[in-house]
């Protein structure tokens, strides 16, 4: 039975998770010398989103519909699953960690699809270069949870956050580090911030993730808004947590870590949108692969 | 095991009788459909009962063969193995009487029935075979019938050159067995294969050979890289039915002859694991691959069976390295997960093959660039492809999740050895399978979203129609058992006990306690699925509350202003996949035309591409040349003349009778 501590991660995320990306865009806004949108803007968009009717293109069928609800309703399931670092989740068995990656690939599907089912070419180049980015993106994650596994030596991914402690990471801390730096790109990866995509482009004919999104409209644009936002907290979590090895039992003290943390890692992405230009898209695969292969290296250097 | 002749028997009277009857189209269908029907129908009676009570059965009779005894066994995994057999036979006779209404004359019908049900009954009594005679004499029954499937339609070229094909694949492959048999029934001194456990014991060089021999001769008939060239032609152009029942059961039947051979071989060398984990994951990347890259709906779902034979291999590969190990979870879980994958896959690639049909039936093509919008014209076949896609590439909460939960599971059992060389194999399946899986959702929402989203991309596809109830019916009990069995996941794995039992010789206690440390998961895991699918409710419920009486608009979509989208504007399956393909053109090897757009007022402009299999252009197609040619130096001995004829009998005869006198 889920007590008071496990679903603390679970609440968090679901109230937290936009303030996430309004700290991102103040970071940015702050780096170019402006002032920023205010911190609740995420939730306001979403709330505006949820108060509109809805227009749909003229191809469109039940898919397009579907697509939003179950790309939501999969983040929140996987937020059953997914520890927030010292935090244990409300669920935790051998392999549940497989059970996150393949949540993620069925909403990840039903976005894709989604976007196809509108017709429209912008759409579906989107769509394409999405299940493209993904097929690479899928491995680099189990890969860098492999390490994580066998540095904690545990098949879920609650007993392998409570494994990384202050002493793991001085155990193993080239491993971990490289493990901590395929985390960071995944997160950009997946999340489809700049140096793979960029959230606030204009152009359509270079987006990824924004393009497959261009006809939602209404309460259908509010549920990917606040899953992409949900998405964000959980795989920034997932990096949060590794790279904060507090553990110390205290509910209050690792719980005021992360959320510390969670806030650095906007502000890091924040820096990181503000110094670089996004990659040409043939260099966003080599960008993935390279990162996964750092986690390779870091599961040798434990092997012996 | 009177069930399962009772089957044999009805499966051949009533093929029998539907050419017996070709004079009358309707009397020849009712006949042919009305044997598979009550035939599979027996045969899974006796499956499922042996598979519940866990007793093998067997039987014995006089047979006039000389060299071979008729000795028929059903144990745990031959029954396991008749289940896909019997059960997609239901289902495809079920369908295939609509399909097939109103193509070719009465004796074409009956021909295909009377095939099709040959077919079964070879599979079946291939599973059922305790003798290495009687084994051969099925798996000919069981090979040659399909031929007489594929060539269905045979006043295209195409067909009858895909039909070749198909012959000389599998006589390839049926060589290896008959020198594999013949070698074990040498040294056994008789065709039972109680007898051949007993030669190959202590004797590992042997053992070897044969895992070899049936490695080859089994894997070509499963469609392993690079003997896979033969399904990419056979299955587009067979009746969509048959290519249901030939994807979905025959090539598991290879799968099935290779873990039988393994049984009788006694315990395994690594190398044999590590050998199958290698053609596994080169089969399975490079299925995938070549799966996205084809133009044909069909030819797509015949790679992508490369792919998931690809994945059952590895699943028993990991068991295999297991079993030589001494490491009873890899042992177990992979077996599990590779048994597992042979029955999921019957269920969605039979379900996909279904839906194929369905939609070259209403359509009248199956290339991508000429479909388009299927879902709101023919809803039942969408819904159910759909749920076959998802289920094929392995989505939660259907059934092709389950098999992979659990490779994932071995190969993260094995990332946790203390042995380097297991935890590194076990990373590089973790790594292969991730791929797999990607790749696959690349290759599957080209495939449903090309065909079925968006708007038609041709006239035909625009005047679709759904299609009879029964061949809906068909697909939809298909994708019903899709989301079954991922919802009864913790059962069927716990029911798998008695069948990896009897693939890896353990004892069944160790199987069940091994299996249960994924049965707890499991149900926690379907405990989420059921979160999910109730969340997912919630949500579309919380968004219909907030949309009701608001506005609902309906337009065309975002085109940077431009009001009048066509069909032809929408992005091509070719496109959708190009930065795929190109990233992999290694193995990919995509054929382009481009007749670029020049001057200043360019008139035509064409690209054009096209995927061929490399390992047919580049290995098996200049193998056979080659033969070609060194055999065309021996029709000097051919010239027609017969008396030289007779000269060559009488000489060989003398020289036979000199060799046995001396």
């Amino acid at each position: 039975m889920p007590d008071f501590a496990s679903v603390i991660s679970p609440v968090c995320a679901l109230v937290l998770a936009p303030l996430l990306l309004a700290l991102i865009n103040r970071t940015k806004a702050f780096v170019a010398g402006r002032r920023g949108p205010p911190l609740l803007q995420p939730y306001f968009d979403i709330a505006k989103y949820l108060q509109r009717g809805a227009v749909y293109g003229d191809a469109t069928s039940w898919v397009f519909r579907l697509g939003p609800v179950v790309n939501l309703a999969v983040l929140f399931a996987a937020l059953l699953i997914v520890p927030w670092g010292a935090i244990r989740s409300p669920l935790s068995f051998s392999g549940d960690l497989i059970v996150v990656a393949g949540l993620l690939a069925l909403g990840r599907f039903a976005i894709v699809l989604a976007a196809l089912d509108t017709g429209s070419s912008f759409e579906g180049m989107g769509a394409s270069r999405e299940v493209h980015f993904a097929a690479l993106a899928e491995p680099a994650l189990l890969l860098a949870l492999a390490v994580l596994a066998r540095v904690t030596g545990a098949l879920s991914l609650t007993p392998i956050y409570q494994g990384i402690t202050a002493s793991a990471w001085v155990a193993a801390l080239p491993t971990l580090a490289l493990a901590a730096m395929t985390l960071l790109v995944l997160a950009l990866v997946e999340n489809s911030r700049i140096p793979v995509d960029d959230p606030t482009t204009h152009l359509e004919l270079t987006m990824i993730h924004e393009v497959m999104v261009l006809d939602h409209s209404g309460p259908d644009l509010g549920y990917i808004h606040y899953a992409a936002a949900l998405k964000l907290w959980i795989l920034g979590g997932l990096l949060v947590g590794l790279v904060m090895p507090l553990r110390s039992g205290a509910l209050w003290l690792d719980g005021s870590a992360m959320l510390l943390g969670m806030a650095i890692l906007a502000v890091v992405i924040g820096m990181i949108e503000s110094a670089m230009a996004r990659y040409r898209l043939v260099h966003v695969p080599q960008f993935i692969v390279g990162a996964a292969t750092l986690s390779v290296v870091g599961f040798i250097l434990i092997l012996v | 095991m009177f069930e399962f002749l009772g089957a044999i028997l009805l499966l051949l009277v009533g093929g029998m009788a539907a050419v017996a009857s070709r004079a009358r189209p309707a009397l020849c269908q009712t006949a042919g459909q009305s044997g598979a029907v009550a035939g599979s129908m027996l045969g899974l009676v006796a499956a499922v009962r042996i598979l519940v009570s866990g007793q093998p059965e067997a039987m014995t009779a006089t047979w006039l063969m000389p060299g071979g005894g008729f000795h028929l066994q059903i144990d745990a995994l031959a029954a396991f193995f008749l289940l896909p057999v019997f059960g997609l036979s239901l289902v495809t006779a079920v369908y295939g009487r609509s399909y097939l209404a109103g193509r070719g004359d009465g004796s074409g019908l009956a021909w295909c029935w009377f095939h099709s049900n040959l077919l079964t009954a070879g599979m079946a009594s291939v599973i059922a075979a305790h003798d290495g005679l009687l084994f051969l004499v099925s798996w000919e029954i069981m090979a040659l019938s399909p031929f007489f499937l594929v060539i269905f339609d045979d006043r295209r070229a195409t067909v009858r050159h895909a039909a070749w094909i198909y012959l000389a694949a599998t006589h390839l492959g049926t060589a290896f067995l008959l020198v594999l048999f013949v070698l074990l029934g040498n040294l056994a001194g008789g065709s039972d294969f109680d007898g051949y456990a007993a030669v190959l014991k202590g004797n590992p060089g042997l053992a070897s050979l044969v895992f070899i021999l049936a490695l080859i001769g089994f894997g070509s008939k499963a469609g392993i890289v690079p003997v896979h060239v033969w399904l990419p032609e056979a299955h587009p152009v067979a009746p969509s039915h048959a290519s249901a029942l030939m994807s979905g059961a025959m090539i598991k039947v290879g799968i099935y002859g290779l873990v039988r051979i393994l049984t009788l071989l006694g315990p395994p060398q690594p190398w044999w694991g590590w050998l199958l984990i290698a053609i596994g994951a080169s089969s399975g990347v490079l299925g995938v691959l070549f799966a996205m890259a084809q133009h044909d709906l069909k030819r797509l779902l015949a790679y992508s069976s490369v792919e998931n034979i690809g994945i059952i291999l590895l699943g028993i590969g990991i068991g295999v390295v297991g079993l030589a190990t001494g490491m009873l979870t890899l042992t177990v879980i992979g077996f599990a997960a590779g048994l597992l994958h042979v029955v999921n896959h019957s269920i969605f690639k039979g379900l996909l093959f279904l839906g194929a049909g369905a939609v070259q039936h209403a359509s009248h093509s199956l290339e991508f660039e000429q479909l388009g919008g299927l879902l709101k014209r023919m809803p039942w076949t969408g819904a159910a492809f759909l749920a076959g896609a998802a289920a094929i590439v392995g989505l939660p909460p259907l059934n092709g999740f389950i098999s992979e939960f659990l490779l994932f599971y071995s190969g993260f059992a094995a990332v946790l050895d203390p042995a380097p060389h297991i935890a590194v194999a076990g990373l590089i399946a973790i790594i292969v399978m991730g791929l797999i899986s990607g790749l696959a959702a690349a290759c599957f929402a080209k495939a449903f979203g090309v065909a079925f989203l968006g708007s038609p991309r041709s006239a035909e596809a625009g005047n679709a129609h759904e299609v009879a109830r029964p061949m809906w019916a068909a697909m939809a009990l298909l994708a019903v058992l899709c989301l079954v069995i991922g919802l009864a996941a913790p059962l069927v794995v716990a029911a798998l006990a008695d069948v990896v039992t009897a693939a890896t010789g353990v004892a069944t206690g160790l199987v069940r306690a091994q299996l249960a440390t994924v049965t707890g998961p499991l149900t926690t895991t379907i405990a989420v699925f059921g979160v999910l699918i109730g969340l997912a409710l919630l949500a579309w419920l919380f968004r219909a509350h907030l949309l009701w009486a608001r506005r609902i608009g309906s337009g065309p979509v975002w085109g940077c202003g431009y009001l009048f989208p066509s069909a032809r504007m929408q992005y091509t399956a070719s496109s959708f996949v190009q930065p795929l393909t190109t990233q992999f053109h290694l193995f990919v090897r995509n054929r382009e035309t481009l007749v670029p757009p020049q001057g200043y007022f360019p008139a035509a402009a064409s690209y054009s591409s096209d995927s061929r299999d490399p390992w047919l252009r580049l290995l098996i197609a200049p193998t056979f040349r080659w033969f070609d040619r060194m055999m065309s130096r021996l029709n000097v001995l051919q010239h027609g003349h017969i008396h030289v004829y007779v000269l060559y009998v009488a000489a060989t005869l003398v020289a036979l009778l000199l060799w046995a006198s001396l």
